[in-house]
C-alpha cells in the first residue's frame, strides 16, 4: 500500500505517464493454478492498461533459484515490478475486483 | 528415576544427531529419513539445537544439510551460532551447508484465489540439490501461519510437505512453538507423528535450567525423563543422568591426597582416581587446605588441577595456603594449576556446570577441586544442586577426573552437620568429615573417613593438626570410653609418661633396696665367717699348744730320766 495519496487511483483508470507496468508472474510448470492466472492476468491487463503492460512468466522448474532470489514462496506469484513499492499477489488471480485492489488500482476498504 | 532403556528389538534406521546425550536418550539418534518435530517455548533453543544437528551432521558424518529460516536472515543465524563455535560461513563455501531465509512479508502479499507451495518445495528442493543434502532444517515453519490467511490450504500443504519430506529420504527436523496445552501452537505434531522431542527453558529464582525430552519415537525405545541440558560456547550438550552415570569405566589407579597418614587411612594408597570426594566440615575445620594439599601433591607428581573457588580469591588462598606450608606459586607458574574464581551468585547453575565442562574439556585436569559446593544454595534449591552434582560428578567420571568437593556445614551439633550431606552422599565415593571437638576451653579438629568405595578404610579418627609446615594427622588419644584431642591429649599423654616413669623409679628403688639388703647380708655372712675362721685358728693354736706341750713334759720327763740315771737300760733304748 502506498503512503503517497498522489499516487491513488481511481478505478477504472489506466495508470497515467508512459512508462508501462512491469509484471512478472511466477509458475511452476503448467499446472491448471498457473494456466488459469496466467489467463486471468492478460485479461486483467489488456482490460484495464491495454499496451501499457509487460508480462514476464518465469518457470521456476526451469530456474529454481530464483525462487530463493526473489523470495518466492507461493505459486502462482504475480509480482508488480513497476511502478513501484514493489507488490505481490498469490494465487490464480481468479478475483478482478480482488485485484484492482492487490496492485493499488483501487483504495482498500 | 528413568526406565531401563531396552535393546531395539526391530532395526530402524537412525541418524546419528551427533548432540552429545541425545544420541544415548534416543539409542542411536533421530529417526533417519523422517522428520522430527521440535518443539518448546520461545527461547528454548529450538534454532541452536537444530543447528547443531546439522553442523555435526556435515562435519562429523559428513551429511550435507539444509537449514531454511523463516524467522532470521542467514546472517544473523550465522551471527547467533557463531557464539557456539559454528562457522556457517565455512560450511557453506565448502559445499556443505545452505541456507535460505524464507521471508514473507505480510504486508506485501495479496490472496487471490488458489495457491499452493509449490515455491517453497522448489526452494527446498534446490537447496537439497545443490549441496547433496541429507539433513534438513525447517525453523520455524509456524511463521507461514502468520503470513497465509488460507489455512486450509497452508495445512494441506504441510501434509504434503511432509511427504515430500520422506520420500527424499532426508532427515528432517521441524521446530515449532509450544502452544497452550499442546505441543505445538498449530497442531503440527498431527502430521509429524514418528519423533516428538520437547524442550524447555525454566527459570527459577533468577536461575534458568533447560531440559529436554523425548515424548515420543515411534518404533524406537527411548529413555522417557526429563534431561537437562545445556547450551554453552561448544553447543549444545544433553545430560543423560543415569546412562552415563553407571557405564563409565573405573579406574583401579590410586591418586595420593597428599598426606601420608590419610593415604593410610584409605587402604594405603590414597582415592581412586576418578572418583569423587566429599570434604565436609563446619567453618574453619581445614577444608580447603586439605583440598590445596590435595592439589599441591597433584601438581607435583606432575599432572594437571584445576581449583574453582567460590569464596575466596585466587591470591587470597595462595597468600593463606603458604602459611601452612603450602606452595601452590610454582605450579601455577608452571601452569600445571589453573583458578577459577567466582561468585557463586555470578551466573545460574546451568552455566557453572558450563564453565567446569568446557574447562575440563579444554584443560583436561586430572583433578578438579569445588570449594564449596554449599555455596551454590544461593542460586539453587537443594534439589537443584543435587541434579547438577550427578550430571557434574558423572560427566568427571566419564573423563576419569578426580574431583574434591567442599561442603560447609553448620552448626555445631555434630548429627546435623553429617545429615546436610547425606543427599549429596550417594554420589561420593569418599566422604571425609571434618570435625571440631570443644573440650577444655579450646578447640581441635578431627577427621573421621566416613566412606570410602572399595576401599577398605580406618575406622579410626585422627586429630587433624594444621602446622607451619603443612597439615598432619595425630593419633588422638583413645581412652576407654573417650577420645582426647588438643591439650587434652597432649595432657593425658603428660600423665601418661609420668606415671610411666614413677613406676620405672619404683622399680629402681626396689632394686636398689634389694641391693643393700644383699649387700648387708653378704656383709653378715663374710663376718659370721671370719668368726668362724677366728674360732678355728683359736682351736688350732689350743690344739697346737697342748701337743707341744704334752711334747714338753715327755722331753721333760726323758731329760729328768736321763738326768737321774734311774734305769739306764731303758733309757739307752729311749726315744732320745
Amino acid at each position: 500500500m502506498s503512503d503517497d495519496p498522489g499516487s491513488m487511483m481511481s478505478e477504472g483508470v489506466a495508470p497515467e505517464g508512459g512508462e508501462p507496468w512491469r509484471l512478472r508472474l511466477y509458475v511452476a510448470g503448467r499446472s491448471p493454478k498457473c494456466v488459469a492466472a496466467l489467463e486471468n492476468l492478460r485479461r486483467f491487463c489488456e482490460e484495464r492498461m491495454p499496451g501499457q503492460y509487460e508480462i514476464e512468466v518465469v518457470d521456476l522448474l526451469e530456474n529454481p533459484r530464483l525462487a530463493k532470489d526473489d523470495q518466492i514462496v507461493a505459486i502462482p506469484t504475480l509480482v508488480r515490478r513497476l511502478p513501484e513499492p514493489l507488490r505481490r499477489i498469490i494465487g490464480d488471480l481468479s478475483n478482478a475486483e480482488r485485484m484492482l485492489v492487490g496492485l493499488d488500482l483501487k483504495a482498500r476498504d | 528415576m528413568m526406565k531401563v532403556i531396552e535393546a531395539d528389538r526391530q532395526p530402524l534406521a537412525k541418524c546419528p544427531s551427533g548432540i552429545p546425550g541425545l544420541d544415548e536418550i534416543t539409542n542411536g539418534g533421530l529417526p533417519r529419513g523422517r522428520p522430527t518435530l521440535v518443539c518448546g517455548t520461545a527461547g528454548c533453543g529450538k534454532t541452536l539445537f537444530s543447528m547443531e544437528f546439522l553442523v555435526k551432521g556435515a562435519v562429523e558424518y559428513d551429511e550435507p544439510g539444509v537449514f531454511i529460516a523463516f524467522e532470521e536472515t542467514a546472517e544473523e543465524l550465522a551471527q547467533n551460532v557463531r557464539s557456539l563455535g559454528f562457522d556457517l560461513d565455512d560450511l557453506v563455501d565448502r559445499g556443505k551447508l545452505s541456507v535460505d531465509y524464507v521471508h514473507i512479508e505480510r504486508s506485501e502479499i495479496e490472496e487471490n484465489g488458489e495457491y499452493d507451495l509449490e515455491a517453497l518445495f522448489i526452494r527446498l528442493g534446490f537447496a537439497i540439490d545443490s549441496v547433496g543434502a541429507r539433513r534438513v532444517v525447517l525453523d520455524t515453519l509456524e511463521v507461514l501461519f502468520g503470513s497465509l490467511s488460507d489455512e486450509g490450504i497452508l495445512r494441506a500443504e504441510l501434509r504434503r510437505l511432509f511427504r515430500w519430506l520422506k520420500d527424499r529420504g532426508v532427515t528432517a527436523i521441524i521446530t515449532a512453538e509450544r502452544g497452550e496445552g499442546a505441543l505445538t501452537r498449530h497442531g503440527l505434531e498431527e502430521y509429524v507423528s514418528d519423533c516428538v522431542i520437547l524442550l524447555d527453558h525454566r527459570v527459577t529464582d533468577q536461575v534458568s535450567t533447560r531440559r529436554l525430552r523425548v515424548v515420543k519415537y515411534r518404533g524406537s525405545s527411548h529413555g522417557t525423563n526429563e534431561y537437562p541440558f545445556l547450551i554453552h560456547e561448544g553447543g549444545v550438550d544433553v545430560l543423560p543422568i543415569t546412562s552415563v552415570g553407571l557405564d563409565h569405566e573405573v579406574s583401579r589407579e590410586r591418586v595420593s591426597s597428599g598426606l601420608e597418614r590419610l593415604d593410610a587411612m584409605l587402604g594405603g594408597k590414597g582415592f581412586y582416581r576418578g572418583s569423587s570426594v566429599l570434604i565436609s566440615g563446619t567453618a574453619g575445620t581445614g577444608k580447603s587446605s586439605l583440598s590445596a594439599t590435595f592439589v599441591e601433591a597433584t601438581c607435583r607428581r606432575g599432572e594437571r588441577a584445576a581449583y574453582f573457588a567460590f569464596e575466596e580469591s585466587q591470591n587470597q588462598i595462595v597468600r593463606n595456603m603458604q602459611t601452612i606450608g603450602i606452595d601452590l606459586a610454582p605450579h601455577l607458574a608452571s601452569g600445571l594449576l589453573m583458578f577459577r574464581t567466582a561468585r557463586p551468585t555470578a551466573q545460574g547453575l546451568e552455566a557453572h556446570l558450563a564453565t567446569i565442562f568446557r574447562i575440563v574439556r579444554e584443560s583436561r585436569p586430572q583433578v578438579i577441586v569445588l570449594d564449596p559446593i554449599t555455596n551454590f544454595v544461593s542460586v539453587g534449591s537443594t534439589e537443584q544442586i543435587k541434579l547438577m552434582l550427578i550430571r557434574l560428578v558423572d560427566y568427571l567420571k566419564l573423563h576419569q577426573v578426580t574431583a574434591m568437593f567442599t561442603s560447609l556445614t553448620h552448626g555445631g551439633e555434630a548429627s546435623r552437620a553429617e545429615s546436610t550431606d547425606t543427599m549429596i552422599s550417594s554420589l561420593i565415593d569418599t566422604w571425609l568429615l571434618l570435625r571440631d571437638t570443644e573440650s577444655n576451653g579450646e578447640r581441635n579438629r578431627v577427621l573421621y573417613v566416613m566412606k570410602a568405595r572399595g576401599t577398605p578404610h580406618s575406622n579410626q579418627v585422627r586429630e587433624f593438626v594444621i602446622t607451619p609446615t603443612g597439615i598432619q594427622l595425630v593419633d588422638v588419644y583413645v581412652g576407654a570410653d573417650r577420645v582426647l584431642t588438643g591439650s587434652a591429649r597432649l595432657a593425658q599423654e603428660a600423665r601418661e609418661r609420668a606415671e610411666i616413669l614413677l613406676r620405672s623409679q619404683e622399680v629402681e628403688r626396689k632394686r636398689r633396696d634389694f641391693e643393700r639388703r644383699r649387700t648387708e647380708l653378704e656383709a653378715r655372712i663374710a663376718a659370721l665367717r671370719s668368726e668362724i675362721e677366728v674360732g678355728e685358728e683359736e682351736m688350732l693354736r689350743a690344739v697346737e699348744e697342748s701337743y707341744g706341750r704334752e711334747a714338753q713334759l715327755l722331753q721333760d720327763r726323758n731329760d729328768m730320766a736321763r738326768i737321774r740315771r734311774a734305769d739306764s737300760d731303758r733309757s739307752e733304748g729311749g726315744p732320745g
